[in-house]
């Protein structure tokens, strides 16, 4: 187990060294020449040739990406091109509040789409479970703005329950954001709704269809105990694996949801970065994002070991 | 065993079961896959439930507790467990049964154990729920049962997960899960049929002695009429969802009044006669399907006492004698017709087996694989796979390998093939080397080696009719024009006895044995001299086996072929084989002719084999010698003799320390041990099978 670990550790070191070298060439390609965007169309000859001295964007690609990796890892991400702030504080902030919307969606769908998930394999091909794959297939294909809208609509202006606006106080609390954090909430987890409920569906009916919950079954141990001690512990490993990539989507992908609410997420800020050539935020955005990624994904591969003995214990 | 019949008769009826039909709803209507079934189980007794697949012997047993799929409906009846009618209980109250008076044992052992549950703990529910004890005490329980089972260290076991476990051992678990709450029913569902032969003979040996302990009765589903002759009193013939005859083993196997059932004991290769003695006897045909049932005898159609009433009626069971059923009008005939009066002998002059050119000559091959090392393990691990092998074959004749799963058998082929390219060794194709990997093999040395594997359905390229995959070597290998190759293909397809309108069939339209027969089809295509046979026919009915091994048997003498036949099945290895090589482990044990093979003096290892094979025989009495454990890991062999964990002859120390030598028996016989032949030969001398059986000229 500890080898296991190890090697998956080093695993995730490697794919982040690359995802470096892809994130660094990707931001050279971006086109334009960067000093003259960042200082506009009418600067000066000079003026540009100094802020490209000043950024270093003279110097050969190979030393350009040594030492920005290099100040990467020692905490020093570089300043923005464009409000000349550090990015650091912007991102990490960013990254709390994305975790924050994160982490409501997530207890909010999983749970719900596990459940759903087994209702359906349970009632496979019945009434109950076409009605849940099409009401979850439509939440999966709705745009989230057009959902975004519907839920504001209904819940922010026509019941006022919740506020329609959820671009929260950078500094607020979880406490504080909790009342801006719901509708975005749930409109993420209309999306990850239908992929949990799908993969603990199938996973579930595959389970239910071997031979060792056959012979659950004809042991005569009570309906419930076969499901949850039998079934699902087998039935939710693939789903395992679905969560884990939820959550690297949500951390840094939620694009739409966060402009919909006006939500200030990772996902607000990349793309704000990209739209104004802000290089070194567009950097330090892409890594955190490829972290999250690993790291939950290694999350997942633990979580998958300890629930599965075959990987757990050797033979 | 007939002193047990009167004491299983003088005890209670525990299951009973009357004009019992399953129905199931399809797509074409509803499809009545067993009917009007009848059985009677008393406690104490082991009732053999037989038949091919298909015949419906897995939906009778679950029809019996109440476990079929949503389509699956029971008509008829009753089924009567004791006093309580089961067909009258609702869902709820069969639960209440289930586990606690009728348990189950699988299967495929591997895939009944949940992989993410300690298996003690899979025990210990059952006691936890049925016996109503807390963990303490059903953890005491689980133990016991896996002392019962004969578990070595039931401790460890406990915590252990099916991944760490045997095959064998799992159903030692499942067995001792099943016979927690001494339940009245035992329902055994093929429980050795994923086993190796040795440790099925274990597991059979088991059963029968916790039988007289926990006096259960058990019904055991099998397709193995030797493994029914081995444990059951009774046996239940079923074919085509019907029975067809029932009664004690005796009755059945001895005096049996139903044609199917004669054919069937005359499908099974015969360890004391072979391919020179006799041909077997195959049922021609094939098992009806439910959806197109003939209207009288349903076994008319194949059945050589076949007459006009027969077809018109279907023909009611009759009790000829005491506790014999058949479903047959005509058994009177059959009456005092002994089973030998069927075997078709031949007269083949036996051709001196050194006669010939050396078609193979294979020296010293061995394969390694590398397990997947990484930076972080400390070096890779070798898997050695086949260790030091070296066979011939010589023309027109059968070599055959032996050995239990594992053995490295499969690995030997596919390296003599060049699908694995050998560590080492030299390949000599007559008298040729050839290059180790097959992408070396120029066309014309790829054409001379063909292989048949085991499984029919993943060697036809399901998208290709079959005549197309009989054609590829006529055209990759042997380059013919387009002409020539139709007329060739319809040759080949009337060689292997299919109709030539197959030629157009996709393999999905096919039976198992039609999709064999078409892969022997193209094996032949290529014109080879050794055709590799990678247990070709396991996968298969008996009674398909039988014509697929008569089949090869004629090919070889119209064409001249040699093969090398590898089969985990001694009694079909010594029907087709000149010549028999024994291997475990990656190594050669015994060399020889197929008679001196299979008798004394033989390898320990040979000797275990033998006694292992179930014999569809009731007189035949096997002498007991069981392997323990089972078969060591391919990367950690054992010092010495690597037998000599299990060997049950074990000699002294020098087994540990040194390799055994090669010890020559004489007419090329020879063993690997280090026990002197003499003294093999004292220990081993009477009570081989093979005498015993010969002695008594045959049943």
């Amino acid at each position: 187990m500890a080898k296991y670990l190890l090697r998956r550790f080093g695993f995730i070191v490697l794919t982040l060294i690359l995802a470096s070298v892809i994130i660094f060439s990707a931001t050279q390609l971006l086109p334009g020449d960067v000093a003259q965007v960042v200082l506009g169309q009418f600067a000066t000859e000079t003026a540009v040739e100094n802020l490209r001295e000043e950024l270093g964007l003279n110097r050969p690609l190979h030393e350009q990406y040594l030492s920005w990796a290099g100040n990467f890892i020692k905490g020093d991400w570089g300043n923005s091109l464009v409000s000349r702030l550090p990015v650091r504080p912007m991102v990490l902030g960013r990254l709390k509040n994305s975790a924050m919307l994160a982490g409501v969606a997530l207890l909010l769908y999983v749970p719900l789409g596990i459940i759903l998930g087994v209702i359906a394999a349970l009632k496979r091909d019945k009434f109950l479970d076409h009605a849940i794959a099409g009401v979850s297939m439509a939440f999966v294909g709705l745009p989230e703005f057009v959902s975004g809208l519907l839920l504001i609509s209904f819940l922010a202006i026509g019941l006022g329950w919740l506020p329609a606006n959820s671009s929260i106080d950078p500094e607020s609390t979880f406490v504080e954001a909790f009342r801006y954090l719901i509708l975005p909430a749930i409109t993420v987890s209309l999306t990850g709704l239908g992929y949990i409920a799908r993969m603990t569906r199938s996973g579930t009916i595959d389970v239910l269809r071997t031979d060792y919950v056959r012979a659950a079954d004809l042991k005569g141990l009570p309906a419930w105990k076969v499901l949850f001690s039998h079934v699902l512990r087998n039935a939710l490993l693939p789903t395992v694996t679905v969560v884990a990539m939820g959550i690297g989507w949500l951390l840094g992908g939620l694009i739409v949801t966060e402009a919909v609410y006006g939500y200030p997420g990772l996902g607000r800020l990349l793309v704000y970065g990209i739209q104004r050539r802000d290089l070194p935020l567009i950097q330090a955005c892409s890594m955190i994002v490829v972290t999250v990624y690993m790291l939950s994904n290694l999350g997942a591969d633990i979580l998958y070991s300890v629930l599965n003995p075959r990987i757990r214990v050797g033979k | 065993m007939s002193e047990m019949n009167e004491k299983a008769n003088a005890t209670r009826t525990v299951l009973d079961v009357r004009d019992l039909t399953v129905t199931y709803n399809t797509e074409n209507g509803p499809l009545d896959t067993v009917r009007r079934a009848s059985l009677k189980i008393a406690a104490g007794e082991i009732y053999g439930l037989v038949g091919e697949s298909g015949s419906g012997k897995t939906t009778l047993a679950r029809a019996i507790v109440r476990y079929l799929p949503g389509n699956g409906r029971i008509k008829g009846g009753p089924v009567m467990l004791g006093e309580d009618n089961l067909l009258k209980l609702s869902r709820a109250e069969m639960r209440r049964i289930w586990g606690k008076r009728i348990t189950m044992v699988h299967q495929d052992p591997a895939a009944a154990v949940n992989p993410t549950i300690p298996v003690g703990e899979q025990i210990a529910e059952m006691a936890r729920t049925h016996l109503h004890m807390n963990k303490k005490e059903a953890r005491e329980k689980a133990l016991e049962m896996l002392n019962k089972v004969r578990m070595p260290d039931p401790e460890a076991v406990y915590r252990r997960y099916a991944h760490q476990l045997s095959g064998g051992m799992l159903q030692r678990v499942l067995i001792a899960t099943a016979l927690t709450t001494n339940p009245e029913l035992l329902i055994m569902d093929e429980p050795t049929t994923a086993l190796d032969v040795t440790t099925e003979a274990v597991i059979l040996d088991l059963i029968h002695e916790l039988l007289s302990e926990f006096n259960t009765a058990i019904l055991y589903i099998t397709h193995n009429l030797g493994v029914v002759a081995r444990i059951c009193h009774r046996v239940g013939v079923v074919y085509a969802g019907e029975l067809m005859e029932e009664g004690t083993i005796n009755q059945v196997f001895k005096e049996s009044l139903h044609p199917y059932t004669r054919g069937l004991l005359g499908c099974v290769p015969r360890i004391d006669y072979n391919k020179r003695t006799i041909a077997l006897s195959a049922i021609p045909g094939y098992i009806p399907r439910p959806d197109r049932l003939p209207a009288g005898c349903i076994f008319a159609p194949r059945c050589d006492m076949a007459e006009e009433d027969c077809r018109r009626a279907r023909p009611p069971v009759v009790e000829a004698a005491p506790g014999h059923r058949t479903a047959c009008r005509r058994f009177e005939e059959l009456a005092g017709v002994p089973l030998s009066a069927s075997l078709l002998r031949r007269t083949r002059e036996p051709r001196e087996r050194r006669e010939g050119p050396l078609v193979l000559e294979a020296r010293n091959i061995k394969k390694y694989f590398t397990m997947a090392g990484s930076i972080f393990s400390r070096g890779p691990a070798v898997v050695r796979a086949v260790d030091d092998i070296s066979v011939r074959v010589r023309g027109g004749f059968t070599m055959g390998i032996v050995g239990e799963s594992g053995c490295g058998k499969t690995t030997l082929a596919r390296c003599i093939a060049g699908l694995e390219e050998a560590t080492a060794g030299e390949i000599e194709l007559e008298g040729q080397i050839l290059p180790r990997s097959a992408a070396k093999r120029p066309p014309e040395l790829l054409k001379k080696i063909q292989m048949v594997f085991q499984n029919p359905d993943a060697s036809l390229n399901p998208q290709h009719p079959v005549g197309l995959s009989v054609a590829r070597p006529l055209i990759l290998l042997r380059n013919l024009p387009a002409k020539e190759i139709d007329k060739r293909v319809r040759e080949l397809f009337q060689a292997v006895n299919l109709p030539e309108d197959y030629i157009h069939r996709l393999p999905h339209e096919l039976s198992g044995g039609e999709k064999q027969r078409v892969a022997i089809a193209r094996a032949f295509a290529a014109e080879p001299a050794l055709m590799l046979c990678d247990e070709p026919i396991s996968s298969l009915d008996v009674s398909v086996q039988a014509s697929l091994m008569n089949l090869l048997v004629e090919l070889q003498e119209s064409k001249g072929v040699s093969y090398l036949f590898i089969s985990h099945d001694l009694a079909a290895v010594s029907h087709l084989s000149d010549w028999i090589a024994v291997v475990y482990l990656g190594r050669l044990w015994e060399v020889g002719s197929a008679e001196d093979v299979f008798a004394p003096p033989y390898h320990p290892y040979t000797e275990a084999l033998l006694s292992a094979i179930p014999i569809p025989d009731p007189d035949v009495k096997q002498k007991r010698v069981r392997l323990k454990g089972s078969v060591p890991s391919a990367m950690q062999i054992p010092p010495g003799c690597r037998f000599h964990t299990r060997c049950p002859r074990k000699w002294g120390e020098i087994c540990e320390k040194e390799e055994p030598p090669w010890q020559d028996a004489g007419n090329y016989h020879r063993i690997c041990c280090h026990i002197p032949l003499e003294e093999l030969q004292r220990m081993q001398g009477e009570g081989s099978i093979y005498q015993a059986d010969q002695a008594k000229g045959g049943a």
